[in-house]
């Protein structure tokens, strides 16, 4: 007997029952085909404006810095403020999803595609927003890489307020929309941390160091 | 992990007389209860989400062998494989078949206590494969050659002296005087060693917080970003997870995800949580190009159905070891496997058998706070119960034990020979202690009276008092 069969037989046995009859394991599919959310708290829902706001207060709580721009096209010039700020060279990599913004017009040397060890900065989209816990949903494509969000020591994130929703389960619904179930899809919230040596939290773990929103309140 | 629960008592009269590990356990009690108790007030319908999170696991493990089916099916249509293991054996070899396929020499691993469960890193090493533990406190310890001692954070029992001496013995290629006094110094270094391991890893192994059939993807929870480097960057992605670890849905995984990270460490959410489907893409600049998922019974199945059903509703987020009176004064080694404190006092008998743990049902007061705490509501003093009543049934408890027990049941069911009984002892001990109040020493309770303090009787029992104030 192969080892899925004898761990399937055993599962059965202990539940004292046969495999399940047709009607139940379709009813079990139509559960699996349809999901619903089981549970929203209230923090994760609201009007959309008061849910981009929410967005933002719980993610700089979860130690993200954050600014706001008005529109698409001011976001160049928001990452390279940020990072003249920070004491950093104006060097990023992008993802290749956003190669046409203007990033030699604000001053930045930007290059498209996967990290590389020693990339400094990355700055990518996110596919939706979650206000519930200041959570950014990434999922990978190929023009959105998913070294992007773990190699570099500083990764931006570019949040288009359409995009914020309330709950995690609304994030599901639109990304299930939008076509085939993407490879890797991450909840990210706020920058890496341990607390392995003696329970003292320390940002910068393995991932980055900061994580650094902006927020584009025009689109 | 080959278990040394036996060694329960000794193991525990060690840790009790270690003052290192005490300082480390009293910060436990400061850190994760409180930040806890935080999260858990700030979100008005966290007792719903219990009640929720507790239906999603009964639903599926009701139906487990359909969920699981379902689960292999989406992971074989999005070209990943799983592979199924009755016990550690198979599943070990499963893994080494795979890298070997892989031409593997090094691996990285994240966080996995179901690869402690499975002794897999001495067997890869046996093997001519080195894994290296990427998450820094399983970093830690593999490097001081020791198991975790606690879930969640397994190098809780060592302070930053530890960590230093660890680092200065195995990064040999560095500075021999270096200052590593601060943890900022020691992760930042950490930090740089372990970027070279992600890069040069053949294969990648993490293990699962859940698996999800809706999509037949994996999902793991992190804060460092280790495990995400983990599986991202080698050319091979293998996941270990057990059979009770898959749920329906995405939807469903969110109630247990808000559940989750309030109840290990208070925070709204880990930093990262990260659903894995399948290999890399056609197009796709990254991620790996096979997607491996070795599904682990080891003893699990048989759990379905009877009284010890409800522990497989476990997520393994520590809230009942952190709450745990037992664990905060012996720590995490003194259980002698990988899962320790109230939970591993139910799991592991099961998964090791009773003969071996069977003083790990016995080190608990049963005081009930593992339950306050459990996000998935298991009845962990009742199953604690249910070893004990098994263990005298079976004949483990040791004659002393048995007569000592006889004993007492034959004197509770005489109340008159009770009652006098516990009214000589008690005016006994009570002249015996000399008005002290407690004893730090008494033949026959040197068990007790070696770490602690035995309180002495009022004097009279309760029922002597009971009746004297409802004459008066
Ligand atoms: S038994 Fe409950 S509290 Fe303990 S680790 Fe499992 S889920 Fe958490």
């Amino acid at each position: 007997m192969t080892a899925r069969a004898a761990i399937l037989d055993g599962i059965r046995r202990s539940l004292r029952r046969d495999r399940l009859a047709p009607a139940e394991r379709n009813a079990l599919a139509r559960r699996l085909a349809q999901p619903s959310p089981v549970l929203v708290p209230e923090r994760g829902q609201g009007e959309p404006a008061a849910l981009v706001d929410r967005f933002a207060a719980m993610a700089v709580e979860t130690q993200a810095s954050l600014a706001r721009v008005a529109d698409p096209g001011d976001v160049p010039v928001a990452v390279a403020r940020f990072l003249a700020e920070a004491g950093l060279p104006a060097t990023v990599v992008v993802s290749p999803d956003l190669a046409g913004a203007d990033w030699a017009g604000a001053g930045l040397e930007a290059r498209a595609g996967a990290a590389r060890p020693g990339d400094p900065v990355s700055v990518t989209p996110c596919f939706r927003a979650v206000a519930e816990t200041g959570t950014m949903v990434v999922a990978s494509a190929p023009g959105r890489p998913t070294t992007l969000h773990f190699l570099p020591d500083i990764h931006v994130v570019v949040v288009e307020a359409s995009k914020v929703v309330g709950a995690y389960e609304d994030a599901w619904r639109d990304l299930r929309a939008a076509g085939e179930w993407p490879r890797t899809v991450t909840w990210i919230t706020g920058p890496s941390r341990t607390a392995d040596i003696e329970q003292t939290l320390l940002l910068g773990a393995h991932g980055p160091r900061r994580l650094h929103v902006v927020l584009v309140d025009g689109a | 992990m080959h278990p040394t629960s036996h060694a329960f008592k000794a193991n525990a009269d060690k840790a009790l007389h270690d003052p290192g590990l005490q300082d480390a356990l009293a910060k436990l009690k400061a850190g994760f209860r409180v930040k806890r108790a935080a999260a858990v007030a700030r979100l008005p319908e966290f007792e719903a989400l219990r009640d929720a999170g507790r239906a999603v696991k009964d639903h599926t493990l009701a139906h487990l062998d359909f969920y699981l089916e379902a689960f292999e099916a989406k992971v074989a249509e999005t070209g990943g494989q799983v592979h199924w293991a009755r016990d550690g054996d198979e599943a070990r070899k499963a893994v080494l078949d795979i890298c070997r396929r892989a031409g593997a020499r090094t691996v990285t691993k994240g966080k996995s206590m179901v690869g402690e469960e499975i002794g897999l890193n001495p067997f890869l090493e046996a093997n001519g494969i080195r894994p290296v533990e990427t998450d820094l406190g399983e970093y830690i310890i593999q490097l001081r050659d020791e198991p975790p001692s606690h879930i969640v954070a397994p190098a809780i029992h060592l302070d930053r002296t530890h960590v230093a001496e660890a680092f200065l013995k195995a990064h040999r290629q560095r500075q021999a005087g270096r200052d590593l006094t601060e943890p900022r110094a020691m992760l930042d270094e950490a930090r740089e060693e372990m970027r070279v391991h992600f890069h040069a890893a053949d294969v990648g192994i993490t293990g699962a917080n859940m698996l999800i059939a809706e999509t037949g993807s994996t999902v793991i929870v992190t804060n460092e970003g280790n495990g995400d480097l983990t599986q991202t960057l080698p050319r091979v992605h293998i996941v270990l997870a057990t059979i009770e670890k898959v749920v329906p849905t995405l939807d469903d995984a969110a109630v247990l995800l808000r559940l989750l990270a309030r109840s290990a460490t208070g925070q709204e959410l880990s930093v990262y949580t990260t659903f894995s489907t399948g290999p890399r893409r056609p197009g796709d600049l990254d991620g790996p190009d096979e997607f491996h998922v070795v599904i682990l019974d080891n003893g699990r199945s048989n759990m379905l159905g009877g009284e010890f059903q409800d522990m497989l509703r476990c997520i393994r987020c520590a809230a009942c070891i952190n709450h745990c009176p037992v664990y905060g004064a012996v720590g995490g080694h003194a259980y002698g496997w990988v899962y320790p404190g109230p939970m591993g006092s139910v799991l592991t008998p099961a998964l090791v058998g009773l003969a071996e743990a069977r003083d790990l049902p016995n080190a608990s007061t049963l005081c009930g706070r593992c339950e306050e705490v459990c996000p998935v509501r298991i009845p962990l003093p009742r199953m604690l119960r249910h070893w004990r009543e098994r263990e005298f049934e079976r004949h483990l408890t040791p004659p002393r034990d048995r007569i000592g027990l006889k004993i007492w049941a034959f004197a509770a069911r005489h109340p008159t020979l009770y009652r006098m009984g516990t009214r000589i002892a008690a005016w006994g001990l009570a002249r015996l202690a000399r008005g002290k109040g407690r004893f730090a020493d008494l033949p026959l309770a040197r068990a007790w009276t070696r770490t602690r303090d035995l309180p002495a009787p009022a004097g009279k029992t309760f029922v002597q008092q009971w009746t004297e104030r409802r004459r008066s």
